[in-house]
């Protein structure tokens, strides 16, 4: 069954196709990998899919929905979640708070009953601080709970972005390079969290240059170059694609 | 969920004494119980309850901007047109339409809420600076037009307003609007606390924070910038319109530019999202020029060189400093 779908999808910035004309498949419960060298879009893919941009021409459907025209927020409420590559997190909050954000969805938004501080806003807003400390345990930040978002190290901070999105309890998590910037050490937790991610029923897209890690945990993956799909496959078809070596090391010809 | 990721538990933090103490729920309320009921004790004379009163007036229509510029993020430069908005509809309202006093003064919030409304959306979109600007430009609309239409505000001499009547009673005297306008700071305080510790008050905050991260997290970006902005605009109305009430006359001077600054100085002065920062701001800045008299012609130098003062010293406000201060004495 198809998760998500990606329709003969193009966006063209001026001159440039950005996204030319891909079209992928990812299917439920697994890992799914985009790479491809710098500028291939993996990023500008995260961005038509959440609906940051628009596509000039094409379509993506969540579970079999049409997503057209559905802004950011809409999408995250259809069951989309996402992680940035450069830090999205709410410095002005602590931890806790920021994997809260993430449940915003799940918890009472009337104003009145904020202004009011009626009891069922009350009960849901407790549960999920709680939720939010058990996640955030989850993800390996147990030690963070209470602290100033500021003051955690940098891949703490990815890790709450990655407890923020699961917060929102997705059926899709899209992850973007979540292993940039980390040692090996903190790369491999990550592969762990990841792996653990999908095993609970999430499916999971990742963007990343770390081959080692996209190697490792992708039951398939997608090959981007210029805005177009080069190779699509398991990881082994992957690595001993013709085209795939060609554009990572420079074409032979 | 399961996993083997679990760093050691560190368990529910237990609530402490301080937390208690320097909560705005339950310290912060309190103490301004207690200051609101002690006031009137230390206080004597048309003077100083006119200044009691200014200061009441302008905590509460900071506390509502603080929720705006403090909390959400978005800067307003024109936030005293909406204050003299709600003033001169209710001033004109009642003395040329002889409108009941309170139908008068809802009309004027209701006045400003739907502009307030539709303007959020064009606005808002914009950031930083230009946000600024914007909010700027429409209070230099709305103090335009109050100046320009003589027959309906007076103009530039600006109007007398008729005493606030309620349901047949009068309020003249100083003590009674007093305890009007500290009962409605006290409200809007709570208010404000109960917003702040929500979903809704967390919401708001990521608008600050990450405009993208809300967003993506579900927050409909639009829908609670639109909310703050009509929220603290419809607060600026009414206490503009009570203001318009006590003094009995409205000046365009209200709606002004200097005003707008003045307010915004006093959330930043007192602490940009901090409750009761706002109604600290609020007082200095209302009480602080009053003293300076006394430096006659340096008045003015004297005030510049105090919030140059604070702000290099305190760049996050009187109150979040001093709070930080005491809870690290305190350990």
């Amino acid at each position: 069954m198809s998760m998500l779908t990606v329709e003969s999808m193009t966006k063209q910035f001026g001159g440039l196709r950005a996204i030319d004309d891909l079209s992928f498949e990812v299917t439920q419960g697994a890992v799914h990998s985009v790479i491809g060298p710098n500028g291939a879009g993996k990023t500008t893919l995260f961005n038509l899919v959440t609906g940051v941009y628009q596509p000039t021409s094409g379509r993506v459907l969540l579970d079999g929905q049409d997503l057209s025209g559905k802004a950011v927020h809409q999408r995250a409420a259809m069951g989309m979640s996402r992680t940035f590559q450069n830090l999205q997190l709410c410095y002005n909050m602590t931890a806790r708070e920021n994997v809260m954000l993430g449940a915003h969805l799940g918890l009472p938004q009337s104003f009145f009953s904020s202004l009011l501080r009626l009891p069922h806003m009350i009960r849901a807003d407790r549960q999920c601080r709680d939720r939010a400390a058990a996640l955030m345990e989850y993800v390996g930040l147990g030690d963070y709970v209470d602290h100033e978002t500021s003051a955690m190290p940098y891949g703490a901070q990815k890790r709450l972005e990655i407890a923020r999105a699961l917060a929102a309890d997705p059926k899709l998590l899209l992850l973007d390079e979540p292993a940039a910037g980390l040692n090996a050490n903190e790369t491999a937790g990550i592969e762990e969290l990841i792996r653990g991610v999908s095993e609970d029923g999430v499916t999971v897209v990742l963007v990343e240059h770390d081959m080692k890690l996209v190697m490792n945990i992708s039951e398939h993956i997608v090959v981007l170059n210029y805005g177009q799909k080069l190779a699509e496959g398991t990881a082994q078809e992957i690595r001993n694609h013709p085209d795939v070596i060609a554009a990572y090391l420079g074409a032979a010809a | 969920m399961s996993g083997n990721m679990t760093a050691p538990v560190r368990g529910g933090r237990k609530t402490n004494w301080k937390d208690v103490v320097f909560s705005p729920r339950y310290g912060g309320l309190a103490t301004l119980l207690l200051v609101l009921l002690a006031t009137p004790l230390f206080i004597e004379g048309l003077y100083q309850f006119d200044i009691a009163i200014l200061v009441l007036i302008n905590a509460t229509v900071v506390i509502a901007l603080n929720l705006l510029v403090g909390y959400a993020g978005q800067v307003s430069l024109g936030h005293a047109a909406f204050f003299g908005l709600g003033g001169y509809a209710t001033a004109v309202l009642t003395t040329r339409y002889d409108w009941p006093s309170l139908l008068a003064l809802a009309a004027g919030v209701v006045l400003v809420a739907a502009i307030a409304a539709v303007m959020a959306r064009p606005i808002l979109r914009l950031k930083g600076y230009y946000l600024a600007m914007a909010t700027l430009g429409l209070g230099m609309i709305i103090y335009l037009i109050i100046t320009q239409e003589t027959w309906l505000t007076g103009g530039p001499d600006g109007m007398s307003v008729g005493a606030l009547e309620v349901f047949g009673y009068t309020v003249f005297d100083e003590l009674v609007w007093y305890w009007i306008l500290a009962g409605l700071l006290l409200v809007m305080y709570w208010l404000a606390v109960n917003i702040v510790e929500s979903p809704v008050g967390r919401a708001l905050r990521a608008l600050h924070g990450s405009e993208i991260a809300a967003d993506n997290s579900g927050v409909n970006v639009t829908h609670y910038k639109t909310l703050v902005f009509v929220l603290s605009a419809g607060v600026a109305a009414l206490m503009g319109g009570l203001y318009a009430f006590y003094s009995g006359f409205i000046a365009p001077n209200t709606a002004g530019f200097m005003h707008s600054i003045e307010l915004v100085v006093m959330v930043v002065l007192g602490g940009m999202a901090s409750l009761v920062g706002s109604i600290v701001g609020a007082a200095l800045l209302t009480i602080l020029p009053q003293y300076l008299v006394v430096f006659s012609e340096y008045e003015w130098l004297v005030y510049g060189l105090i919030l140059m003062l604070m702000m290099i010293f305190m760049p996050r406000g009187f109150v979040p400093t001093l709070h930080g201060l005491i809870r690290r004495v305190l350990g």
